[in-house]
């Protein structure tokens, strides 16, 4: 049984995007993630839970280098991704949205998408940067990817909540990223929206890897392929989501209540 | 030419900034003004560059710096070492211990030109220096900080902290620096006596151009990706951070951008003041340089200049009528601009602005008119134009503009 599991998980282990390993980080002695391993294949769509505090976001911090580990791995794609500056592992092909929408609201819904072109991101490049017809097509499909493409010459700032989350992740779409990695994506969203979110997730899921973090398990259950538990820095339970509902440490510490 | 408009000059509203400007800079201030006052206009204009400066790095990059003082100095400086060899020839320095060093130097007891003075015998190199020397102290301290994530209040503090040390170190190494009194008694620039009246004609006029056209430089940044990007990450920058910018890079050049601005500044300050002193690199001038972008608006290069020149107007009006108060009313005039109108005078002209257009339409819908009227129509060249004065279709609603035609039918 043991060695069945180690060479399955050795032949698969080359398909895994994201490999995480002994992963640990200490605020001032206090472990927000205790040595974390955490496997993502390609395409897959995971989700991951826990109580607050649980490390899930500290969690997407570490791997998109906003937080330096103190110990253990991080590999995307088989590239060390803890020792990149953020911007090198944005270009490595890991993108991130944030919690609370994060975009710029001074500038339109088509510069928002258009600053998230990766073309053009040195200072030079930014000064030669052209508003070529295939950037303009790229952002013309993305926005109606995310239905804004009635508001493209809109302030981002006068968009609802709902279009605010749309268009950061329609920010990264435009990134292509391998590995896209998302914040509570449907935050203080309505119902409808939330149920819309579901439907673009499941779409732009193809061909990439995600990493969701989500409180709704409604959503999650309408999104996830697998589903991670995490609890105090640790993973409590993994699995489909069934599996982990019924899970009696989960429900005990998280569903519970 | 499109994109000249559009991107150098800033569409219809940036070219009328810029016309308005330039009418005030080349044509007003030089019929209206005798050639001291001019030439006092001439050197706030060179502080208009550093003002133009902070609108870039304090306004679009958001990053104060309290140290622009710092490159204006060393623009500055590297004209007046220039200016000073050749004020320094053998002939007019044969009574020195030492002939043909500036005299401060040899005051100094120093019997050798020092190695870094060599390059300025030469004006190709003293023209590159001026920019590039500024240019690379600002990306080794742009670098040291921005690549740490240094920003914020601990920046401002830091550049003023370099500001204050460069003026003891020019202070303290009066040998080589000409100390306190800075470099003084300059004279000619390959020959030409700067110190006429039509050099100083010139220099203000050059100076007029090379301001309009750093201004329009600037525009032409902000209108690339690179201006928008400046936005998104007073915003959110960590966004742009992860949308795979490097920020830091931005930050630089934004900074060394400023210094070369500041820098050529300096350089005119020098030819048309006719000296240099650390009393125009330290800590009060590079606040007083923040002060100008903050009454202008510091979000507008063109009111940067207004601000400069308002400031320093009321400067030299309020210390030549009231001596001892006048640095009272400065205060209650920064005060009152920053309380009163925090975009300063960018800012009241977006407020109230409307209204002035809302006066200037009426005018220049007869200019349009009368224009229009004026000219014979092509399809019929045989007619005369005065019957084409006559009032063909009276598409406007204000009967007064006809009145100016009526009045030339006659003649």
């Amino acid at each position: 049984m043991n060695a069945a599991t180690a060479t399955a998980s050795d032949s698969v282990k080359k398909e895994f995007i994201l490999t995480i390993e002994d992963l640990t980080v200490s605020f001032d002695g206090f472990k927000a993630v205790d040595s974390l391993n955490l496997y993502v294949d390609k395409d897959e769509l995971r989700v991951v839970i826990g109580p607050n505090g649980a490390g899930k976001t500290t969690v997407l911090d570490l791997i998109c280098g906003k937080t330096k580990a103190t110990a253990g791995s991080i590999q995307f794609k088989g590239k060390e991704l803890t020792k990149l500056s953020e911007h090198a592992i944005v270009r490595a092909g890991v993108g991130r949205k944030f919690q609370t929408p994060s975009i710029y609201e001074n500038l339109t819904v088509f510069q928002n998408l258009e600053i998230s072109f990766p073309r053009g991101r040195g200072v030079f490049g930014c000064l030669t940067f052209r508003r070529t017809p295939d950037v303009v097509e790229q952002i013309q499909k993305i926005a109606e990817e995310i239905k804004l493409q009635d508001h493209l010459e809109m302030d981002a700032a006068l968009l609802s909540h709902g279009q605010k989350q749309w268009l950061e992740i329609g920010m990264l779409l435009m990134q292509d990223p391998e590995l896209l990695m998302l914040d509570e994506p449907v935050a203080g969203m309505s119902v409808k929206e939330r149920e819309e979110t579901a439907i673009l997730l499941n779409r732009i899921c193809k061909g990439r890897s995600v990493i969701v973090i989500e409180h709704d398990m409604e959503f999650v259950k309408s999104i996830a392929h697998k589903v991670t538990v995490l609890h105090q820095g640790k993973i409590l339970a993994e699995g489909s989501m069934e599996n982990v509902q019924a899970n009696e440490k989960v429900i005990e510490v998280y569903l519970g209540h | 030419m499109n994109t000249f408009y559009t991107r150098w000059l800033g569409g219809r509203q940036g070219a009328m900034g810029i016309a308005v400007l330039s009418i005030l800079i080349f044509a007003i201030m030089p019929l209206w003004l005798d050639i001291f006052r001019l030439n006092l206009v001439g050197k706030y204009l060179t502080y208009a560059f550093a003002a133009v400066s902070l609108v870039m790095v304090w306004g679009y990059g958001g990053v104060l710096s309290l140290g622009q003082g710092v490159f204006f100095g060393l623009g500055g400086y590297c004209m007046a070492m220039f200016l000073k060899l050749e004020a320094s020839d053998l002939a007019s320095t044969a009574h020195q211990t030492t002939p043909g060093i500036p005299d401060f130097m040899d005051w100094n007891q120093i019997t050798h030109l020092p190695l870094f003075w060599e390059p300025f015998h030469s004006l190709t190199f003293t023209m590159i220096a001026m920019i590039v020397v500024p240019g690379i102290f600002a990306y080794f301290i742009g670098a040291a900080m921005f690549k740490r994530r240094v920003g914020g209040v601990y920046f401002s503090i830091i550049t003023q902290a370099i500001a204050s040390i460069l003026t003891i170190l020019i202070v303290g190494q009066q040998g080589y620096t000409g100390g306190i009194n800075g470099i003084t008694d300059l004279k000619t620039m390959h020959g030409w006596n700067i110190n006429t009246t039509s050099a100083k004609y010139i220099l203000y006029y050059v100076n007029g151009v090379l301001l309009i056209g750093v201004i329009m430089l600037c525009r032409y940044i902000l209108s690339s990706k690179l201006g928008r990007l400046l936005l998104a990450m007073r915003d959110k920058e960590d966004r742009v951070r992860f949308s795979g910018y490097d920020v830091s890079n931005f930050k630089i050049f934004t900074f060394c951008l400023g210094a070369m601005i500041s820098a050529i500044g300096g350089a005119m300050f020098t030819l048309q003041v006719g000296f240099m002193s650390p009393s125009f690199v330290g800590i009060v001038p590079s606040i007083e340089m923040v002060i100008f972008a903050a009454v202008g608006g510091r979000m507008s290069l063109i009111g940067a200049v207004y601000g400069t020149l308002l400031v320093n107007y009321g400067k030299t009006a309020f210390s030549e009528s009231f001596p001892a108060l006048w640095l009272f009313l400065m205060g209650a005039l920064f005060i009152g601009v920053v309380m009163f109108f925090p975009n300063g005078l960018a800012g009241i002209y977006d407020k109230y602005g409307h209204h002035l257009s809302k006066l200037w339409r009426p005018l220049t819908r007869r200019f349009m008119k009368a224009k229009a009227v004026d000219k014979p129509s092509e399809g019929d060249p045989s007619a005369s134009p005065l019957v084409h004065q006559l009032p063909e279709q009276p598409v406007s609603d204000e009967p007064p503009v006809h009145e100016p035609l009526r009045t030339r039918r006659p003649a």
